[in-house]
């Protein structure tokens, strides 16, 4: 029970119900479309760069509660960084959520994300953590691409 | 709740047949083990497991090749053991059986052997809404080598087949082949395959019937149905996994290329010319599961100590049960309401995710599948990404209803 609290925490909950930046932007200069087949998880993410920053950016979609608060958490947490800055924050919620980086989680570098380490006990929902992550990945290095959380090999 | 009495049911010794079970005894998270997943897979009574391993221990040889002993009583198990299929689906002859990975295999096997060798382009083979990816991608496959092309008949709002549209596909002039499922799995929904079959044959088309869902909860005579095959798995049959059989009418069989070339499906090698075994070894190339098939006869076996009327009767009262549970809580919505239904309830719980009930059902111990079952038609035809599917199997008890309806009540608490 305990674990399940760690999962759903109140601001995951909270994003769940009313997540921020979402909708479409009018003239983004990146966007992709990410899909997990498994639960049918759809995402569609449209960003503005700018000098080399990620300006504005929005998700809108539908999937669960894991997967929308993940996604509304990530822009907030990206707007105004550089593509380096955001490719290294997904590194670093890669390792949290995988459980990769052990136990201790680094709220200064995490900030708000922090509230997603509960994932790592609940293998099964990894994949709806980080599909707004491989979508963002996917539309700042791949442009256009559509991605699946079955098409990659974790 | 594991040391109540379980309550029996006419017919079905509950609490004994529980005990057969050796995973039943579990506790997931701490607490029992609520195992509403039979559609996805059966567990396995002790005497499955047991025949599998005595196979290894004291049999285990390969078949239909060698002189010795042990290879004598490999084939013979493994022949047995296609005798009891034969008499669980009422095949008239033996060899009506093929044995397949699994339902999905039976189903590419009728596709690219009856398939390929029959689809011309323009060609049509009739599907359903309601079916599984598994009857629906080997005819898309085989469409694209063909020229032939796929039309899906369309379910109503309650989750039945529209017959009327199941009429008018068959009166286009080009239908070749017709492709259904006997029992959803996404919605539970028991087609009648009987007439389904008879309006088919009205047109000469033959038909193949998906039975993965209605072996295990009904009694299935495929002499009286008259289809032309019938596919389905043993692990949803309390079954091993890896194994499955195809029922194929004899003479259809034996007029269908080999789909799959190796060892034991051949009469004859050289390089001039091939020449292939009967049916139905000509459609088993290579060394089979031999373990799996003799755990998969066992399963048979074990299943037809019980009475299929009384089983089927079990199972619909844990349907009916929880339907009246979950139509009598808030937000809740069942997703198909066919009246004759088999083993399965779909829901989704308003303003929460599929996925994030199932997390939560399973910290409570109960295990349901979340997801789109293999079936993203049948989502997107009621408008829904996603359901929670309870699935019941022969150990199933009202009890277990009780968990589930009392886990979901953990999903309100945390999602308000
Ligand atoms: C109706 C139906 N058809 C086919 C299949 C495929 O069975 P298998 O995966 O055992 O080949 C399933 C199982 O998921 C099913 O429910």
């Amino acid at each position: 029970m305990s674990e399940l609290r760690d999962l759903y925490q109140e601001v995951i909950l909270d994003h769940n119900k009313r997540p921020r930046n979402f909708g479409r932007l009018e003239h983004p200069t990146h966007q992709a479309n990410g899909h997990n087949p498994l639960c049918g998880d759809r995402l569609t993410l449209t960003l503005r760069l700018e000098d080399g920053r990620i300006a504005d950016i929005r998700f809108d979609g539908s999937g669960c509660a894991i997967s929308k608060a993940s996604a509304s958490l990530m822009t907030d947490a990206v707007k105004g960084r550089s593509i380096e800055e955001a490719d290294r924050l997904f590194a670093d919620v890669h390792a949290m959520v995988t459980g990769e980086a052990g136990h201790e989680v680094d709220v200064d570098r995490l900030g708000k994300l922090a509230v997603l380490s509960g994932v790592a006990e609940f293998p099964a929902r990894v994949k709806c953590a980080s599909l707004a992550w491989h979508t963002l990945e996917a539309a700042l290095h791949h442009a256009g691409a559509e991605v699946s959380t079955e098409s990659e090999t974790q | 709740m594991d040391s109540a009495p379980i309550a029996s049911t006419p017919g079905l010794d509950l609490a004994a047949i529980r005990a057969e079970f050796p995973i039943l005894a579990q506790q997931i998270h701490g607490r029992p083990l609520v195992y509403l997943d039979s559609a996805n897979t059966t567990q396995k009574p002790q005497a499955v497991i047991d025949a599998e391993s005595a196979y290894y221990a004291t049999i285990n040889a390969n078949i239909h090749r060698s002189t010795h002993l042990l290879s004598e009583r490999a084939t013979q198990a493994y022949e047995g053991a296609r005798r009891r299929v034969q008499r669980l689906i009422h095949a008239r002859e033996s060899r009506e059986v093929v044995f397949t990975r699994g339902c999905t295999e039976a189903i590419n096997l009728v596709a690219q052997s009856w398939g390929r060798a029959n689809l011309r382009p323009g060609d049509e083979v009739v599907l359903t809404w309601m079916e599984h990816h598994s009857n629906i991608v080997p005819w898309q496959l085989v469409c694209e080598q063909t020229g032939a092309r796929v039309r899906a008949v369309r379910i109503t709002d309650r989750g039945e087949l529209d017959l009327d549209d199941f009429r008018d596909a068959l009166a286009g002039p080009s239908v070749k082949f017709v492709s259904l499922i006997h029992v959803s799995n996404a919605l539970g929904t028991v087609n009648p395959v009987e007439e389904l079959v008879r309006l088919a044959h009205e047109r000469g088309v033959p038909i193949l019937v998906d039975g993965a869902q209605a072996v295990p909860h009904l009694a299935v005579d495929v002499q009286a149905l008259d289809c032309d095959f019938y596919a389905f798995s043993a692990h949803k049959l309390y079954g091993p996994t890896g194994i499955g059989a195809l029922y194929g009418k004899a003479a259809l069989l034996e007029q269908m290329p080999p789909w799959q070339g190796g060892g034991d499906m051949i009469a004859s090698v050289t390089f001039e010319r091939t020449t292939y075994n009967e049916v139905p070894y000509k459609f088993e190339a290579g060394t089979p599961n031999i373990a799996g098939v003799v755990g998969f006869g066992a399963a048979v076996e074990w299943l037809q100590r019980f009475d299929m009327a009384a089983l089927a009767r079990h199972e619909r009262s844990l349907v009916e049960a929880l339907t009246a549970r979950l139509d009598a809580m808030d937000g809740i919505r069942i997703i198909g309401r066919a009246p004759h239904k088999a083993g399965v309830v779909s829901f989704v719980v308003e303003g929460v995710h599929p996925h994030d009930v199932g997390t939560i059902l399973d910290s409570e111990g109960v295990a349901v599948r979340t997801g789109q079952h293999c079936a993203q038609p049948v989502m997107d035809r009621y408008g829904v990404p996603a359901t929670v599917r309870a699935s019941f199997g022969i150990y199933n008890t009202t009890d277990e209803v009780e968990a589930l309806v009392a886990a979901l009540g953990r999903v309100r608490e945390l999602f308000g």
